[in-house]
């Protein structure tokens, strides 16, 4: 198991980063903070007067990206602690 | 004969008289849509909301348009973010206090420089902000279009007459405590503000 972690890890971090990436981009590429409800703009015909209302969706922002990100790079990271250490010693001829 | 011709002028006169009085606004839209937007720079992205609880009462003489009166309430729980963490800090004591402070208010005082072209008036406006408890007078471009006989074209069966008032400006965030003493460069010190107002006058 123990001889297994680095390629989980590794493994958990690549899936967590491809997922995390995919949301992000399918939900819209927000450059932005995350959003709880989305702006749809429009407009009164007879007076003209532009407005706002919204919709209840979620929309991954910056901050989801990077997280993800980043835990993706912890856990890479994570998986150098538990390399099999080299032996010194030489094989015998 | 001359009964006659008297009370045609009397109709004339009286129908003169009702057509340049003074018409007051209901700014109480049924359908939700007056609305005044803020932006504010911030890190990663400006913050950019609005709010839709809008109320008050506006005259507008279309005759002598300076002689604009009227007051206009901004309920301070129907600013709206996207982000409902953002929001919430935006209603919080340290931002605009809700709680406390439930209305936002602009009351006009006075009118300049007003120039009429067509339906349309652009003017300077004067008159005393409340935010957060906090008043101070300011003077702001405005354009006001009146648009007479236009609410049938909006709701079926309704007469009257519709005043469409639109301004932008800025404030100072200080001004008004809202965040205050925080440093300009992670929340900007100016909050920019455009309205789009709809006032109701209908007729029976």
């Amino acid at each position: 198991m123990v001889k297994a972690l680095p390629l989980i890890l590794r493994a958990t971090a690549a899936v967590l980063l491809a997922g995390v990436v995919i949301w992000w981009a399918v939900g819209g590429a927000h450059r932005g903070w995350s959003m709880n409800r989305v702006p749809i703009n429009k407009t009164d015909e007879i007076t003209g007067i532009a407005y706002v209302e919204y919709e209840d969706r979620y929309v991954p922002g910056l901050e989801v990206l990077g997280g993800g990100a980043g835990t993706a790079v912890l856990l890479f990271g994570l998986s150098f602690l538990f390399r099999k250490p080299h032996s010194n010693l030489k094989p015998s001829p | 004969m001359i009964r006659h011709l008297v009370s045609t002028a009397a109709f004339a006169l009286a129908s003169a008289a009702a057509l340049a009085a003074p018409i007051t606004f209901d700014f109480k839209d049924p359908k939700g849509v007056n609305n005044v937007r803020f932006d504010l720079d911030a890190p990663l992205e400006s913050m950019s909301g609005n709010a839709n609880g809008v109320t008050g009462t506006v005259v507008f003489d279309p005759a002598n348009p300076a002689a604009l009166t009227g007051k206009i309430v901004v309920a301070a729980n129907s600013l709206k973010l996207p982000n409902a963490t953002m929001q919430d800090h935006l209603h919080s004591p340290n931002w605009i206090d809700v709680a406390k402070y439930p209305e936002i208010t602009f009351e006009v005082t006075k009118v300049a420089n007003a120039k009429t072209t067509g339906t349309d008036t652009t003017a300077d406006v004067t008159g005393n902000i409340t935010i957060k408890g906090v008043t101070k007078e300011i003077t702001v471009p405005a354009k006001i279009s009146y648009m007479a006989d236009a609410m049938g074209r909006r709701q079926p069966n309704a007469k009257g007459d519709i005043l469409v008032v639109r301004s932008e400006f800025s404030i100072k965030r200080d001004d008004f405590g809202i965040q205050a003493g925080q440093r300009g460069d992670t929340v900007g010190a100016d909050i920019k503000l455009s309205l789009a107002l709809a006032g109701f006058a209908p007729k029976a």
